[in-house]
Formats: C-alpha cells, structure tokens, sequence
C-alpha cells in the first residue's frame, strides 16, 4: 500500500501525543476506568452522556468509556506481540539468510516468498478457525504472516550491510560470524527494524481487530475494539451507534497515529514506508 | 626464516583468473613492497593471506604461513591466525571502522574477544594511541569515527592493527585515501612501530619511490603474476623486467621538467585478458614471438629475480 498523502508537519506532535495516550491508557486501565467493563446493568440499558457514564452505556448497560479503556489493554497488547514476535524472528532470518548466503539464502528466501504468498488476515483467519478462538492464536497465526514481511526488507539491509568494508576488516581481526552479527550487524539494522516494527504495528492492529470482528478473535464479554465494532451492530439498526462508532474511531485514530510516527522514522533513519 | 611463502599462488573465480602465479616470500621482519598498475592482482594477494576471497574462488598452489597452509586451516585455526597472528590496514579507515561504535569500542574490542579485562584492555588501547602519536587518548577513545580526521583515523586503525602484537602486517595502500600531507607521517609511523615490534609488512602501493623508502625488497606484480622482485635498494640501478623499467620510466620524476611524462604504453590488464605466454608480452617494447608462446619462470638475475626471456640472454 502507498500512502499517497504525506502526514502534515504540524500533525506529527498531535500521533505522538496520541501515541503516549493510547498506550498509558492500556497501561493503566483498570485505574483510569470508572467502572467494571463486564458489570452489566439492563436497567440502565443506552443510557446517554451523563457524569456517571462519560461515554454512555451499551445495550447491556455495560459502561463504554470503561470498555472502550479496557478495551485498549487487548487491542493494543496484540499487535505490540505480533510486531516483537515477527520482528525478532524475521530479523534473525533475515541476518542468518544475509550472512551465510548460498543454499541457505536460497532456502530461507523461497519459505519466505511461499509464506508471503498467503495474505496475513486470510492466513490468521485460516489458522484461528482451524485451532480455535481466543487471543493467541490469532496473534501467534499473524506473526507468523508478519515474518516474510519484515524478514524481506531485513535481508535486504542485511546484504548491503554486510558488503560493507567494516564487516571485512572484522573478519580479518579474527572476529566469528556470530560476533560480527550480534555487535556489529544487529545493532547498525536496529534503526531500520525500530521502522518496520512501528510500521507493522498499524497494519496489526487492523488485522487483529478484523479477526476479532469476525468473531475469531477474543470472545464475548472481552472487551476489546474489533470485537466491540462487531457486537454493536444490532444496535445501530436499534437506532444506537455509540458501541461501534467509539470503538472504531478508536482503532482509525490510534492506527494513524501510529502510522504517521512510524512513517516520521522512517524518514529519519531511511526505511521504506511500503 | 621464512615466515610467508606463496608458492605458485593462482586464484580463479569460475574460469576466471585472478592471480594466475604468485610466487613470493616474506622473511620474518622483513617488509615486502608490493607495487603494479590497478588489477595486477596486489590486493587479491594480500587478501589470500587472510582467506579473504570472492565467494566461489578456486585456489591453487599455497600461501603458508610458518608453514602452515592458509588455505587448509579449520575455521577455528583460520579465527586464531587472524587475531593474533597477522593484521591488516586498509586503504580507507573510514569505510573500514563501524562509525557507530567509539574508538574505544573499535580498539578494545579484540583484546576483550580474547578474554582480557576492560580495564586492562583500555590501559593498553590507550598506550598504543599515544605511541602512534595520537594524544589525548583519553578524549579520543571516546570520540566517534566521524569526530576524527583521516590521518587521525588511520593512525587508530594502525594501533588496532599494533594491539595483538601480529607477526605479520597487511597493508593495502594505507595511505591512498589520506591527504598528501598526512600520508607521509602515517607510513612513517607505521614504518617505526612495525620495526620496533619487529613485524613483517606486506605493502601495497602504487608509489615506487614510498616502496623503496620503506621496504627491504620490491615485488612488481602485473597481471596476476610477480614479474620480478628486488631488493629495494636496487630499485633503479637492479630493474631488469622490462615492465619495471617501463614503470620507473613513468614516474614524474623520470623526465626533465617540461616534458611530456612517459607512460607504459597500451592499457593495463588483468590475469584474464593477458596473453598466454609472458602475461607482459603485449605492451613490451623488446617482446618476440618466442614471449607470446612460453610463459617465463622467475629466475635469479643480478640482485633480484625476474620472469623474462630476454633478460637472460643479454645478462
């Protein structure tokens, strides 16, 4: 995908304030939420906007500002996972692939094309139907979509990083290829990895909240955005959009916002924003 | 005592020659100049002593090193013969040091590797720097590549090369992208520590008169194959392979002021598009048909030895 419009200047301060934002509030939600996000109330059933409830309540009469909070802790958790899984195994990869080359290389490239072949979402939906609902396999499915992704752009550095003149002259000073690797390679690939991770953290969050809206993911009562776009449904048609509407402009506006940090990285340390 | 012998060193990448015979010796303390147009192989030699060659490479013939066969050495004896025994010094130190780590780091790191203290470690890093004539060592190992001239920069690589007190030290146009001024100062520092450790040197330039200056004998290399090798001294007086004679004539030096410089005539070439027989035949003023077919062997002639037809006749 090519983003075609260029964050404004002046926004980037607003994404990473909202970044900070979403991850305390998924940090301290049981602290910042004034009520149990699972304590049912019908009585009280699409209550409005009041003091009690900032956000109103849901057709249960569960508080939605406290699910909506509650709510961050899984959409965020998931995709934050899925980036370190993917990141640390494509990078380990993709480092291994660079290194040794060969019929190595050739091996690893061709299980990473054959894996990036499958479409991540379609790939998670096929695993979570086959072994299951619930949040890890879910994540554990994406992670593994994730991994040709950021093991391509990985290997890629890796190679031209290992051409380099600096790597030669520390294998002539005796250095092993897993010393080169972990104090050299490794840390000069960090920038570019720190890039590919926040950039994979926007696309993970939608995937999982897509899962979760199918209904593979989390189950109910979880509270947790992609579940809770879904399960608002009925109540739109009841004339009552609040559920869906906080919880989905809760997943764009925490998606952009990564995003346009993540796009900010890349400018400054020279990855490619796909 | 001998304490690298290449004997009828020949590298190929496919079918491609790269070195096509080197045969040379470098004696315990000793420094070897080795000098030649660009692609005469000087590089390629150097890096064959270290196992440092293009993927898919074929070596023939052997580079030994105490007598021990470079090129058959297990993993394990290739890592310890690179930190310990050899180091090398490469043409720019800025594409040849990590420029995110510090000095310090850079310095360190192979004594660290090899199980010895930090402290100590930079005691003896420290040491070095100010002996190469780098003050403020302090301050410098903990500065950043980039905070650093080239001259300064060199003379770290040349300490770093110095830390493990190598038997043999590899350099490859050490000076070449370094200014004029500081180039002298660098081979000159590199010369004296080299001495007082007693090292050999293996050195490469493209300067004859920087080689004569700081070597004890003189390799002329062309198209993969040593043509002739001399005792520095003898540089002038001693050349008899016309290739040499024709690249002492090219010096600047070599005609009076004002006149057009000379130079060898015809294009360099490289061990693949060398004539079969002697790899100079082409571009040699006094060549015969005799050249093209037989390839020469080095043969003592006067001080030195050299691969020519001719100069046996007329010697």
């Amino acid at each position: 995908m090519k983003l075609l419009v260029k964050t404004p200047r002046r926004a980037l301060p607003v994404a990473a304030v909202v970044c900070v934002l979403a991850t305390s509030t998924a940090l301290l939600a049981p602290w910042i939420a004034p009520h149990d996000p699972n304590a049912v109330d019908p009585l009280n059933a699409y209550a409005p906007i009041s003091a009690a409830h900032p956000l109103g309540t849901d057709d249960l009469g569960r508080d939605l500002f406290s699910r909506l909070v509650a709510g961050a802790r899984t959409s965020l958790f998931g995709p934050l996972v899925v980036v370190l899984a993917a990141g640390t195994a494509g990078t380990a990869l993709a480092v291994a692939a660079a290194w040794f080359g060969g019929w190595f290389d050739n091996l690893v490239s061709r299980a990473l094309d054959v894996l990036f072949a499958f479409p991540g979402l379609v790939l998670a939906i096929t695993v979570a139907a086959l072994f299951g609902t619930g949040f890890i396999t879910p994540v554990v499915a994406l992670s593994l979509a994730f991994v040709p992704v950021i093991a391509r752009v990985m290997r890629a550095a890796a190679l031209r990083e290992r051409s380099l003149p600096y790597i030669e002259a520390l294998r002539v000073q005796g250095f092993s290829g897993w010393h080169i690797c972990r104090r050299h390679l490794l840390p000069n690939l960090a920038p570019l990895l720190l890039v590919q991770a926040a950039i994979g953290f926007g696309y993970a969050m939608i995937d999982l909240a897509s899962i979760s809206f199918l209904g593979l993911g989390l189950q109910p009562p979880a509270a947790d955005w992609g579940l809770m776009i879904a399960n608002g449904q009925p109540s739109i048609l009841a004339g009552f959009p609040q559920q869906s509407l906080y919880a989905a402009i809760a997943v764009v506006i925490t998606v952009v916002a990564f995003t346009a940090v993540a796009e900010r990285l890349a400018l400054r340390f020279g990855g490619d924003v796909r | 005592m001998t304490l690298l012998d290449f004997e009828h060193l020949g590298v190929r990448l496919g079918e491609r020659p790269i070195l096509r015979d080197v045969t040379l010796s470098v004696r315990a303390g000793e420094a070897v100049g080795l000098v030649g147009e660009s692609g005469s192989g000087k590089s390629m030699t150097v890096k064959s002593v270290v196992r440092l060659l293009p993927d898919g490479a074929t070596v023939d013939g052997s580079v030994r090193f105490e007598g021990i066969d470079v090129h058959a050495m297990s993993p394990a004896e290739l890592r310890r013969f690179r930190s310990r025994d050899v180091a090398m010094v490469f043409q720019d130190p800025r594409a040849t040091v990590n420029p995110v780590r510090t000095v310090g780091d850079f310095l360190t790191e192979v004594l660290r590797d090899q199980g010895i203290g930090r402290t100590e470690a930079t005691r003896r890093a420290a040491g070095l720097l100010s002996e190469v004539g780098v003050g403020d060592a302090e301050r410098r190992l903990s500065q950043r590549p980039y905070e650093l001239s080239g001259g300064l920069l060199q003379r770290v690589v040349i300490a770093a090369a110095l830390l493990t007190e190598p038997k043999l030290i590899l350099a490859d146009e050490p000076t070449t992208a370094l200014d004029v001024t500081t180039q002298e100062e660098v081979v000159a520092i590199l010369n004296e520590q080299r001495h007082r450790r007693s090292a050999a040197l293996l050195f490469i330039t493209h300067d004859l008169e920087l080689a004569a200056a700081v070597c004890d004998r003189i390799a002329v290399m062309y198209a993969g194959e040593v043509v002739e090798i001399l005792p520095a001294g003898q540089l002038h007086a001693g050349a008899r392979h016309p290739y040499t004679r024709a690249l002492l004539e090219s010096r600047p030096g070599a005609v009076p002021p004002g006149e057009r410089l000379r130079t060898v005539p015809g294009v360099p070439q490289s061990a693949l598009t060398a004539p079969a027989g002697c790899v100079f035949a082409d571009r040699c003023p006094l060549a015969t048909d005799g050249c093209r077919d037989k390839r020469p062997v080095l043969l003592p002639i006067g001080a030195g030895l050299a691969a020519c037809h001719l100069v046996r006749e007329d010697s």
